[in-house]
């Protein structure tokens, strides 16, 4: 990535406030996630009502971002690293938007769980495992970006498989549950969805990484055969 | 320097420039060892910053600089497998096969008819008729004929500047070169003349081999198969366009295509 100044000091001030608007962005959707989780495990769901509210703040974001990018086109027409920022900058947005929106379907979960009674407690830990896993996944991509750090940008990419691997050990464990119990099936559901919700966070989160490396060094690294990942 | 991939996509190269030095007189030379093939049937653009050579070696390539003394080139400069540096060479006739179009259009005094004619007539002798023919079809490839055909013994300076320039690239293309040498071909016009200039070399070069020295990194983005960036004589970087704009390998091409360069 080029850190050298533009000729033009007013071009390296809008890519410098897209980056900067892309982590405040960030920076919010890992609050929706982390208070979430929190509700999760707390039972709090007065603070369901903040998440949505933080939701729509995030969805301004990527409308001003996504503005900001086509003006950025528009203007100065960027190329090679410049170029790559830009465009990585809008499919980052739309991931981190979307993972918002998971953020909302986990304290919605949520709400409706505590709401028709309480947390079955066995359903506790393997679900607040991955849910800090995924978090984390975001944590460490919004830094790659931040630091433009291809390297940790791969840890995110690798790390998507964890999460996954889990994902699929509650759906099975609850599986059994809602066929030992038919009475569970409500709650375990809810539980699926949140757990899905969780492991489409981390899959957002490895989107980030894959778009960093693209604008670090422009390689397109999305869908690899499998045998050659990162 | 990039590796082209010329055997996957069956390049063959029009023009071959090898070690080739440029000097304006004594002292260093304006061309430091230059070494690039401009393949046939594609647009090559030449970018970089004022003085850094890119249109001294679209000079060297039909020996323009003999026109002033002292100046000279050393090494090897092939068109179409002809070392064109070689002293027997008639550069009148290179001339011919590698067409030059200029910064400022250059219209000849004379009526639109005799601006295509008069070179043709250097180098073939025509009927009337097929003259006629001749300066239809150039006015036709240089998508000019519509709107010149019913002014043709009109002065070729009482066109506007964007049609002028279309003129010249007609009387370019007229004496059927191998080789089209563009110089900063829009550089004098407006945004619509530009863009009818691009279609054209878009056109052009289903049949000619465009070499083309661009100020306007988009435009040399739009237009051309293949990039060259030069920097203080030398050739920095030289792949395909597509590559170049997104993702160029030498940080001196990056920070020059992205207005990085003090």
């Amino acid at each position: 990535m080029n850190e050298t100044s533009h000729v033009s000091s007013k071009f390296d001030e809008d890519l410098s406030r897209l980056r900067s608007m892309v982590l405040q962005m960030g920076g919010l959707v890992e609050s929706q996630i982390s208070d979430a989780i929190e509700a999760y495990n707390t039972g709090e769901i007065a603070s369901v009502k903040s998440i949505v509210e933080t939701d729509r703040k995030v969805n301004d974001l990527e409308k001003a971002i996504d503005d900001d990018c086509a003006h950025v086109l528009a203007k100065r027409q960027p190329a090679a690293s410049d170029l790559r920022l830009v465009f990585g900058v809008s499919k980052i947005v739309t991931d981190l938007e979307r993972a918002g929106d998971e953020a909302k379907k986990i304290a919605k979960g949520v709400r409706r769980i505590y709401e028709a009674g309480h947390m079955p407690i066995q359903y506790g830990v393997g679900v607040r495992h991955v849910a800090d896993a995924a978090l984390n996944m975001l944590r460490q991509a919004l830094d790659a970006f931040a630091r433009l750090d291809t390297s940790a940008a791969v840890d995110v990419i690798r790390a998507d498989n964890e999460v996954d691997v889990e994902f699929k050990s509650i759906l099975r464990q609850l599986i059994t549950h809602m066929m030992e119990d038919p009475r569970t099936i409500t709650t375990s559901m809810d539980i699926i969805w949140i757990a899905r919700a969780i492991e489409r966070i981390g899959d957002h989160a490895k989107n980030v990484g894959e778009h960093v490396i693209y604008i670090v060094e422009g390689r397109d690294i999305r869908h690899p055969p499998k045998e050659d990942v990162a | 320097m990039m590796p082209v991939e010329q055997a996957i996509e069956n390049l063959t190269p029009q023009i071959s420039i090898r070690n080739l030095n440029f000097y304006y007189g004594k002292g260093e030379p304006a061309l430091k060892n230059i070494n690039l093939d401009v393949f046939k049937g594609k647009v090559t653009a030449f970018i970089g910053p004022s003085g850094c050579g890119k249109s001294t070696l679209l000079r060297t390539i039909n020996r323009m600089y003999d026109l002033y003394p002292g100046q000279r080139a050393e090494g090897e400069l092939f068109v179409g497998g002809r070392n064109i540096l070689d002293k027997g060479v008639d550069t009148i006739g290179l001339r011919a096969k590698v067409g030059m179009v200029f910064q400022k259009p250059t219209p000849f005094p004379m009526s639109i008819y005799d601006n295509i004619a008069f070179g043709v007539k250097m180098h073939e002798k025509l009927t009337r008729n097929q003259m006629d023919d001749r300066v239809e079809w150039a006015l036709t490839k240089a998508a000019l004929w519509d709107e010149v055909k019913e002014k043709l013994r009109q002065p070729g300076t009482g066109l506007s500047g964007g049609q002028q320039q279309r003129l010249c690239i007609a009387r370019g293309v007229a004496v059927k070169p191998e080789v089209l040498l563009l110089d900063e071909p829009t550089s004098a016009l407006d945004p619509i003349s530009t863009m009818r200039i691009e279609e054209l070399i878009y056109e052009l070069k289903r049949e000619f081999t465009i070499a083309i020295v661009t100020h306007n990194m988009q435009q040399a983005a739009r237009v051309s198969d293949f990039t060259a960036y030069m920097y203080l004589g030398e050739l920095v970087e030289f792949g395909k366009t597509d590559d170049i704009f997104i993702k160029p390998q030498d940080k001196r091409t990056e920070d020059y295509i992205t207005g990085r360069m003090g």
